[in-house]
């Protein structure tokens, strides 16, 4: 069923969002849609309103934010104005997160089987034995070492990146149609990050599951995004194929994003670029982007 | 395991030197002879001198803490003045009475206070949160003692519902449980605001755990949240809390024992100090320090117990 | 002398600066319902323990003997005890007893505790140590249990209730100043160096007392609750106040006597412990979320 739907819908649809606290505005007027098996990033500064973007889709802000637009729709579902019941019936099948902190992802004080047990809550049918397998079964999907054994160890048991790997099986678990990865490197170092990365592309490949990939790395991105989107101060202010936007960067913000890079600085003795904020401002109250 | 027990017990231990120190030193601060200050001028010469004799008062000061301890550390506490009879004995014959007493408390407590708090958090920021916020400040106002008068006032003498007077027997184990209600809800209720309100603050800090946004992220419901995952992290700091707590029981347990005429620790105390029976104050004094280190060290074991990461860094 | 000019200096600057905040600490502490209600109740029972004397109808100790446990009724507001005592007498002078008994032995136990904080702060390590340790057993005994044992020794009266509640209090207060006492002497440690050793002591006193009033304040104040509590609970053990003294524990414990024949004295030696309590809670509850709003915002959350 899921995958006749895939061919005619978009999995994620936004149009028009935006999301404000207290009146002071951490998202404007952003589009994004996301087809169905496409891996779509996410790049911009702390602040740029990419982390508060992937929390609104699953309806993970706090009650003081105020989200408006034209629509929202997960799956078909539009999530506009929904109260907790609504997003509580996609959160899983519709969408599932991974976030950024590997080490508070889950309880300290349970067992890593017991919790992920727990996230199966809506298979009532299924028996206790049959979670279980299913859970071995996924995380053998990413590459966990004694998958049986890990469901009786307790998180601070594992490493960062074993650690993340459970996220992201327990993503994959509810079988969703849109991955939503919360920066899920960072807080990794280079290796674990790269096997992260590698893995993501492979269950993109194996279940075909669309991925929202949220980062500050250019590194990031290029590795696995089909297509990007840069954001600056809550903005979406370009967006487009990965090759493309690489290759030609046009807003002024991008460019500069770009120039920070420090693996794209040729080596030597000179001033690090720095981003102009005052100068993007400007020119952004003079182009009258939307 | 083992060493972190080791060192708790060996500071209980210290503590308890310390306070047998200070008992000591108070007895010879007091100008006079000491055993006219311990058992009051009405004392005769014959307490008076079994008194020196048990206690070595002629010997120097830290050759009588010698022996105190050293006669502490085989059982004997010593003897009452007027019946010659051995403390030690004296307080075995009523500390189960006690204990329970203590016990029942806390489990009423335990149960109210958790119940409520686990209520409050559900139905944050409505009307059951409030008024239980209300019935928690009020409550702690309210001394124990007046407590267990209001209790005695409003159950056994008005209603008549429930036994005001003694203990019943052991041996009659629903007489004893009716006898237990009264003074026990007395010492508990007293703490049920306290508790709950613990409950509550730990559970909300617990719900902003990130841990806990990565449930609701998966579609958990909302108390479940609550009930299995908050519950379980705010039980830690609830337990260490309800622990330096524990003394309030004891506390509340004495004027409990006195104004239900319960036989206990705490009332024998009290016929004690009426009566200038000083070495049995001295040793329900230290029977009671030992009782209340002994639950520090119990809240810390279980403590350890609960936390995995705790268990783990210990062993 | 300069540095005797510049300690006046700011001596003088900060008792300007003293009295707008006591203003404006006032106010904050009325703008909650709580506070408000805390404060109320403590003026108006420091007010009654003061004009005591003036506002008592009876005396306290006027006995009649055919007016016996009379319930309350025009002539006497809050009825007679088993004596035949005026209730109404009796409750404001305990008032008297109560906040006389609660200053003093907080004074005294203040007057005790902060020397030994500054000592165990400012002192050799093995000498904080020790003072530790003393201070954690004295906490870790139920303060009842310790307290029969000082009346035991002493014998009952207003000065052994005053030397129990003092054993109590300093652990808690010499703890405060101890804290304080070790965080200053970190931070002008290397000041200290520089200057003279005498002016380091002057400069702990001009910068440490400073520091320590307020949350003293505030630990005293909440405190009183328990003082309170501690002297109505050890005069209706008959432990505390003589009999003839009018305190509100004596007024329970009479009134526990004739429980089965008027619940009336009960009562009304009750109430007043409960009205202190919630006004000293309140109070001092209110006046620690004035003297530190980061403390009261994550109390809201």
């Amino acid at each position: 069923m899921r995958k006749a739907q895939q061919k005619t819908q978009p999995v994620l649809e936004i149009e028009e969002l935006s999301i404000s606290y207290a009146g002071r505005p951490a998202v404007s007027n952003v589009d994004l849609t996301i087809q169905p098996g496409e891996i779509v990033g996410i790049i911009g500064e702390s602040g740029s309103g990419k982390s508060t973007l992937a929390h609104s889709i699953l309806g993970l802000l706090p009650p003081s934010a105020a989200v408006t637009g034209k629509s929202l729709s997960l799956a078909g579902t539009n999530l506009l104005g929904a109260g907790g019941s609504a997003f509580r019936s996609v959160r899983g099948p519709g969408a599932a997160m991974v976030f950024q902190n590997p080490m508070t992802t889950f309880s300290p004080l349970h067992r890593l089987g017991d919790q992920l047990t727990e996230l199966l809550w809506r298979e009532t049918n299924l028996s206790k034995e049959e979670k279980r397998e299913r859970i071995v079964a996924v995380f053998k999907q990413v590459g966990l070492s004694n998958p049986v054994g890990r469901l009786s160890n307790y998180p601070f048991e594992l490493s960062g990146g074993m650690l993340q790997r459970v996220a992201i099986a327990a993503a994959l678990m509810m079988r969703p149609s849109l991955l939503i990865a919360d920066e899920p490197t960072t807080a990794l170092d280079v290796t674990m990050e790269a096997q992260i990365l590698h893995l993501m592309r492979e269950l993109r490949t194996e279940a075909g599951v669309a991925v929202l990939m949220i980062s500050h790395h250019l590194g990031v991105i290029a590795e696995i995004c089909d297509r990007v989107v840069v954001m600056y101060a809550g903005r979406v202010v370009e967006q487009g194929s990965v090759e493309a936007i690489f290759a030609q960067p046009t807003h002024p913000y991008t460019k500069a994003l770009f120039a920070c890079e420090p693996a794209l600085i040729a080596p030597g003795l000179h001033r690090m670029p720095v981003i102009d904020h005052e100068a993007l401002r400007t020119a952004r109250e003079g182009r009258n982007m939307a | 395991m083992t060493l972190f027990i080791l060192r708790r017990l060996g500071l209980g231990v210290v503590i308890l030197f310390v306070v047998a120190l200070m008992l000591f030193s108070l007895m010879h601060m007091i100008p006079g002879d000491p055993a006219v200050v311990a058992l009051g001028s009405r004392s005769t010469p014959e307490m008076r001198l079994a008194f020196h004799q048990m206690m070595g008062l002629d010997r120097p000061f830290y050759e009588q803490l010698g022996l105190f301890v050293g006669r502490l550390s085989v059982g004997d506490l010593g003897v009452d003045v007027w019946s010659r009879r051995p403390v030690l004995t004296m307080i075995a014959e009523v500390l189960p009475h006690t204990v329970t007493l203590a016990l029942a408390s806390f489990a009423w407590a335990v149960a109210l206070g958790v119940a409520l708090g686990c209520l409050a958090v559900l139905y944050r920021g409505r009307w059951p949160d409030w008024m239980i916020g209300l019935f928690s400040i009020g409550f702690v106002a309210v001394p124990s003692f007046v407590v267990s008068l209001y209790t005695l006032l409003l159950f056994a003498v008005t209603l008549n519902w429930l036994p005001a007077i003694g203990a019943g027997e052991m041996t009659d184990p629903l007489g004893y449980l009716k006898a237990l209600i009264l003074p026990s809800f007395a010492i508990g209720i007293g703490w049920v605001g306290y508790v709950s309100r613990i409950v509550r603050a730990a559970m909300i800090e617990a719900m902003n755990e990130p841990y806990v946004r990565t449930l609701q992220s998966f579609g958990v419901a909302q108390r479940r949240v609550i009930l299995r995952y908050a519950l379980r992290q705010s039980m830690l700091s609830v337990l260490s809390v309800i622990a330096i707590g524990f003394g309030g029981l004891l506390t509340g347990s004495v004027f409990a024992e006195i104004v239900f005429s319960r036989p206990g620790l705490g009332k024998m105390t009290y016929d004690a100090v009426i009566t200038r029976n000083f070495p049995v104050v001295m040793g329900t004094v230290m029977v009671t320090a030992a009782l209340y280190v002994t639950c520090m060290i119990l809240a810390d074991i279980l403590a350890a117990v609960l936390d995995p990461r705790v268990k783990r860094a210990l062993q | 002398m300069s540095e005797a000019i510049s300690t006046m200096h700011v001596a003088t600057g900060f008792n300007e600066r003293r009295t707008f905040r006591i203003a404006r600490t006032l106010r904050q502490v009325l703008s909650t319902p709580l506070g408000a209600i805390g404060l109320v109740l403590v003026v108006s029972i420091t007010l009654v323990a003061i004009l005591a004397p003036l506002i008592a109808p009876y005396s306290p100790t006027a006995i009649s003997v055919t007016n016996r446990l009379a319930g309350p009724s025009v002539a006497h507001w809050l009825g007679t005890d088993q004596l035949g005592r005026d209730l109404f007498t009796r409750v404001i002078l305990g008032t008297r007893t109560a906040m006389t008994v609660a200053l003093v032995s907080l004074a005294a136990a203040l007057a005790a505790a902060i020397p030994l904080g500054l000592i165990a702060g400012y002192g050799p390590r093995w000498l904080d140590g020790l003072l530790v340790l003393i201070f954690d057993s004295l906490s870790s005994l139920p303060m009842i249990m310790f307290g029969l044992a000082i009346v035991v020794l002493l014998g009952p009266g207003v000065s052994t209730v005053i030397l129990v509640i003092v054993a109590y209090s300093v652990p808690s207060y010499a703890r405060l100043v101890r804290a304080q006492t070790l965080s200053l002497k970190a931070r002008d440690f290397i000041r200290a160096e520089q200057v003279m050793n005498a002016s380091s002591l002057r400069i702990l006193f001009v910068h440490l007392l400073p520091n320590v009033v307020g949350p003293l304040l505030i630990l005293a104040c909440l405190d009183i609750s328990t003082v309170i509590t501690l002297e109505a609970g050890l005069s209706f053990l008959g432990l505390g106040v003589k009999p003839q003294v009018p305190s509100w524990g004596n007024i329970l414990s009479d009134g526990f006597a004739v429980i089965r024949n008027t619940p009336v004295p009960v009562l009304v030696g009750s109430v007043p412990i409960i009205l202190a309590t919630i006004g000293f809670t309140f109070f001092g509850e209110a006046l620690r979320d004035a003297l530190d709003p980061k403390l009261a915002k994550e109390k809201t959350a």
